[in-house]
Formats: structure tokens, sequence, C-alpha cells
């Protein structure tokens, strides 16, 4: 198969700055060299492989956006997006393990943390010295994550926390976790939904693996349950209250994820018109027969939409105007089309396309549960139903 | 130490390259310009020197026109230092152009070493590593497969036919690289972030008088297309006589 050279049909590269696009590139250059070799007998046994960590991090991939300061990139929001896209388009695993890492411990400390935990951890978790997991959905409460029970009670020098959370990436191999959990306020008397970093050494803390996946099978799924676990003052986010916290974050992580698919779709076009163009049959190649080139043309068209729709939500968030609802549409967007262009894929690629010599089915799997997790494919529906009309449908 | 890398940005081989309206030179449209990889395990070994030393600079030095720039930058998002980016419109000088531009360079830094790739992967010359020796008055080890650098000698080995070949040079010398030298790092996100802010000298380069005209540039002929002689045991000698006969590879 030829060298992955990237989908460029409408000269989006000319919307891009020179470490832009060499950001984009030495990403995709590492994954190529160093991710591909692993990944297809990682995700048929099961694992992810935890070898390629301190690479990612030595490749800034952790947290790329945040300052310098605190040991990180400080790349542009749009670069971190292409970087989330080459890795995607390694594996949905591999762009989750940085996802949860960079937006969803990294970016609370940074965004609600005070300046003591964000010199304690942020650097550490740059290099990959910490790893992070974030829990906020629950068995009982996904799409509804008001509705969670665990919860945070006032004791001397800090809190105890009580509760479970599920589906979570990293849970097992984490050393601290951001666990959003319902704390008392001492003078209303209401409960405010906060967040605490929570040592996963603490006592009470466990962090079972959920296993036999038929999705994300390189990536480490978790629950976690918190009996009792005590979590010192000095570790609790001071900077937010509410659910307005634990979405600011997943705002940053699905922002990745609508820039990471198109990765995912993009393989499976590459290799899709791979082999289209060499698969004889009938005495010609199927790429000759119109069925196939109909097939090929939606996806390139949906790739190239898809293309748009990221670099322009790049430089919105880039104005600091982002609202989640763009997130939402492109999250949305972009999770459809790429599972749609896996599964065409899998079909050009015939009987040959369920096997591992091609990442065709690997992403079309993966992708099932991209659809799903931050944020279903109908919630996102919902948000835009919300902004169009002014009308929530979920309360 | 000082160490200079000079580099040289060629046409990504995997481009599909057409020869330009005047028959000499490549057309440059539609053409991904990349560093020469052999001037990446260059850069690399220049880099891991300068690390293992705790000290030094290195600096890395390109002759071309304004697109050039792109290159050196990915190259000093590996780690470089500071560049040097020696101009001409010229699309194709020659390898003594080339060499001249680089030692005037070479005498005016005083590096202690020079490094290149072996060639460049675009016209093969091989020219400009011997060429820069030379002017310099510097030894000069080519296809640098390994290399020690201690204490101002230079302990080498070289790929050659059927084995390698253990050479002692001292320093200043100029060296040009092989694969498998070592295996070029990925640049970081860090790194390219870091090179926006670091220097590129900017000059004309002191190019001089070709001493070569390159008189036509032709791409190879197309392949005629195969030939199916026959089928099943029945076709073997007339397989085995068209072997022999006519692409006489028997």
């Amino acid at each position: 198969m030829s060298r992955f050279n990237g989908v460029d049909f409408y000269e989006i590269d000319s919307l891009l700055t020179p470490d832009e696009i060499a950001i984009r590139d030495s990403v995709r250059t590492w994954v190529e060299d160093r991710f591909l070799p692993l990944i297809e007998h990682a995700y048929d046994e099961a694992y992810f492989p935890r070898e390629i960590i301190p690479e990612v991090a030595e490749m800034g991939l952790l947290g790329a956006s945040l300052p310098e300061k605190y040991g990180c990139a400080g790349v542009s929001a749009t670069a971190y997006g292409l970087a989330m896209q080459e890795l995607e388009r390694g594996d949905s695993g591999l762009r989750s393990f940085a996802s949860v890492q960079g937006s969803l411990v990294m970016y609370p400390i940074y965004a609600y943390g005070s300046e003591e935990q964000r010199m304690k951890y942020l650097p550490r978790l740059a290099k990959a010295e910490l790893i992070g997991c974030f829990g906020l959905t629950e068995p009982d409460h996904g799409s509804d994550p008001a509705g969670m029970t665990t919860r945070a009670v006032r004791v001397d020098g800090g809190f105890r926390l009580n509760g479970a959370k599920m589906w979570i990436t990293n849970g097992t191999v984490s050393d601290i976790a951001v666990v959003w959990a319902k704390l008392k306020d001492e003078a209303s008397g209401k409960e405010r939904i906060r967040g605490f970093i929570v040592d996963c050494k603490a006592k009470g803390f466990s962090a079972p693996e959920q296993k036999r996946k038929h999705s994300l099978r390189a990536s480490v799924t978790s629950e976690l349950i918190l009996q009792d676990v005590f979590v010192p003052e000095a570790d609790l986010l001071p900077g937010v209250e509410g659910l307005k916290g634990p979405l600011g974050c997943l705002t940053q992580a699905r922002f990745g994820i609508a820039f990471g698919v198109v990765g995912s779709a993009m393989a499976c076009f590459h290799s899709a018109t791979e082999y289209a163009k060499s698969r004889i049959m009938f005495g010609k190649p199927i790429g000759q027969f119109q069925l196939v080139q109909a097939k090929l043309a939606v996806m390139l068209t949906e790739i190239t939409k898809a293309q748009l729709l990221c670099v322009q939500l790049g430089r919105i968030k880039e104005r600091g105007n982002l609202q989640p609802a763009q997130v939402s549409l492109a999250k949305r967007n972009n999770c459809e089309i790429a599972l749609q262009i896996a599964r065409e894929a899998r079909d050009v690629l015939g009987a040959n396309g369920i096997t591992s010599e091609y990442p065709v089915m690997r992403h079309m799997c993966n992708l099932e549960s991209v659809y799903t997790y931050e944020g279903t494919h109908n919630i996102h529906t919902l948000v835009l139903g919300e902004t169009i009309t002014g009308l929530p449908a979920y309360r | 130490m000082l160490q200079l890398v000079c580099i040289k940005q060629v046409a990504n081989t995997e481009t599909r390259i057409k020869v330009a309206a005047d028959g000499t030179t490549l057309d440059p449209s539609g053409v991904t310009w990349v560093l020469n990889v052999y001037d990446e395990f260059a850069v690399e070994e220049a880099l891991r020197l300068k690390e293992a030393l705790g000290a030094g600079e290195v600096v890395l030095a390109s002759v071309g026109g304004a697109g050039v720039t792109t290159t050196l930058r990915n190259a000093l998002a590996m780690g470089a230092d500071r560049a040097v980016h020696l101009k001409t419109d010229d699309p194709a000088p020659d390898g003594l152009q080339v060499a001249r531009a680089l030692s005037a360079l070479v005498t005016e830094l005083q590096p202690g070493l020079v490094w290149m790739g072996k060639q460049a992967v675009d016209d093969d010359a091989s020219a400009v590593g011997p060429m820069v020796a030379e002017m310099c008055g510097m030894p000069c080890v080519t296809v640098v497969c390994k290399a020690a650098i201690e204490g101002g000698v230079a302990r080498l080995e070289r790929e050659i036919e059927g084995g390698r070949e253990l050479v002692e040079v001292p320093l200043p010398a100029v060296l040009t690289a092989d694969k498998g030298l070592n295996e070029p790092r990925h640049a970081s996100l860090k790194g390219i972030m870091a090179a926006k802010k670091k220097p590129i000298d900017e000059r004309p380069a002191a190019l001089g008088a070709p001493g070569l005209e390159r008189l036509a540039l032709e791409l190879p002929p197309p392949r005629a297309a195969g030939r199916i002689v026959g089928e099943g045991v029945a076709a073997v000698p007339a397989l085995v006589q068209a072997l022999r006969d006519e692409a006489k590879v028997l």
C-alpha cells in the first residue's frame, strides 16, 4: 500500500500556518513509524501499548495547547486538533489516551485549579510521569450527569468521597483521577457538583478494568469505585462549581474528537482507494465500477466537508468565541460521517475488510464508541435542537 | 564545538516529477519539498554529539530559493540552534557552486565538524562533501555509518562493498552520512514551536561560475506493457526463451 499522505482535495493546507502543517506532518510520521507497527497486535490482544507512552509525552502530545510555563507545547487549537487527527488515524484508543490526559485531566487542573495545583500536576502529566483519568459518567447516569450519585462530605482536613464511575478511559493505569461529586454547600444546604483530584493509591479507591469490549480494544476502560476515599482540602479544584465544570472539559475533548475522527475516516478512505485500484474482478480493477466510485466520491466529499468544519472550529476557538453547541455540531457530524465511511470502506474491501490486514474494521468498531462517548449522537442533536429553538428537549 | 550541517531541500521521492519547459530543470508545480533523507541522518548525528558533549552549537546551512526556509525550520525543529540560508534564485546550481558557497561559510564559522548527507536524493551527485573538504583543506570521510568523536579525533565506520572500513581522522573534518548511522528523531511539538523563534540568517550565496552545464533532463521512457506468453506447463519453454532472448536475464 502506498504511504499515507493525507487528504487535501480543497487546498485546506492553504488555511493552515507552516507550524500547524509541520506539527501535523511530524505526528503523522511518528504514528506511521512508531505506532502503526504495534496496533494490530495490541487490538487483537486487547491491551493499550503502554511502551509508547514515554514517546507520546516526548512528542509533546499531552496537553499540547496548554502554556509552556506548565511544560506544555503551547500550540494553536487547530494544531492540537490536527495532532489528534493524526493520532486517531493510528487508532481511536491512542487519541483517547491523549484526549483524556490533555483535555479531561490537564485542562480542568489548568482551568479550575489553583496555581499550586497547576505547578504540582501539569508538568508531570505532560511528561507522563503521572497518568490521569476523568470520572464523570456513572453506571446509571450517562447522558444525564446531573443525576450523579457520587457524593463528597466534608471531614477534618478535607473530604470523604463515595460512589462509582463507569466507562473511564485510563482508569486502571492512572495515578490520579479527576472525580466529579456532589458536595453539600454548608451555607445554603444545596448540593453542588465539585471536582476533586483523587490519588488512585488512596485507601478505598479501586479501578477494575472493563474487559471483553468489541470496540476500543487497544484502550483501557475501567470502573472507578470510591469507598470512603479521603481527599485532602488541597486537592479540591477551587475554580468551578456545578455541571459547567465537567462540561467545560468535555467541550475541549469533543473538539479533539471532531478532528480525530477525520483521521479515522482518512485511514479508511485511503485503504478503500488503494484496494479499489488494485483488486481485480471481472477483469478490471473494482475501482473502475460505478458503484465503487460512488462510494469513494461520497467519502472524499464528506471528509472534505468535515475538514472545513474542523479548521473553522479551530479558528473560532483561537479567537476565544467557541460555543459548546458549535463543538456539538462538529462532533456529531464528523463522528457520523466517519462511521459511515468506515462501513462503506469495509464494503469496498469485501471479505478482506473484516481482517486485521487492513485497518478498516478496527476503525469501524472504534467509531461505534466514539459516536456514543463524550455526548452521544442523539444528545448532540438535542443540544443543536435547543440552540435552534431555545427549547430544551431533555428537561 | 560548532558543528555545521549542510542540508538540501529536495522533491519528495513519491512526487511524480515533470521536467520544466526549459528542458533542464524540474517543474516545481505540485512538488512536495522535503529534507534530503541522508541530510536527516547528518542533522541527527550532530544533535546527538552535541547532547553527548553537553555543549556546543549545531548550525544548519542550505543553498536555495525562498522555499528552503520551510525545510530549514523543520530541521531546526529537530533541535538545531540556528540556520544560515544562502539564497539564490538559480533552481539548480551545480555541485561546485554549492560547495563554493558552503566553503565560504565554513571559513567564516570555523566548525569542528561539517556534516552532510552522502548524496542528495534528487541528483545523486555525491559531489558537495568532498568538494567542500578540498576547498577548506580538511579531511573528508564519506558514507559514514558509525561515528565516535572524542578528543579532536573522529573514529568512523564506512559501508564498503562486502564489509566495513574503519577510519580515523583529526578534526576539523567533513563527514557525509549514510543510512544506518542513526534513527532520526521526530520533531516534537515543542521543538516545532521553538523553531519558529530560532534565527535564520539570510544572505546571498556566493556561487561563482558553474563548473558544468546541464544539457537536458529526461524522464525514463515509459515501460512497455507486459506480455503473457501462454498458460500452464505448456508455456514454460516459451517463457524461458523470452527470458533468455528478449529480457536477457538468463
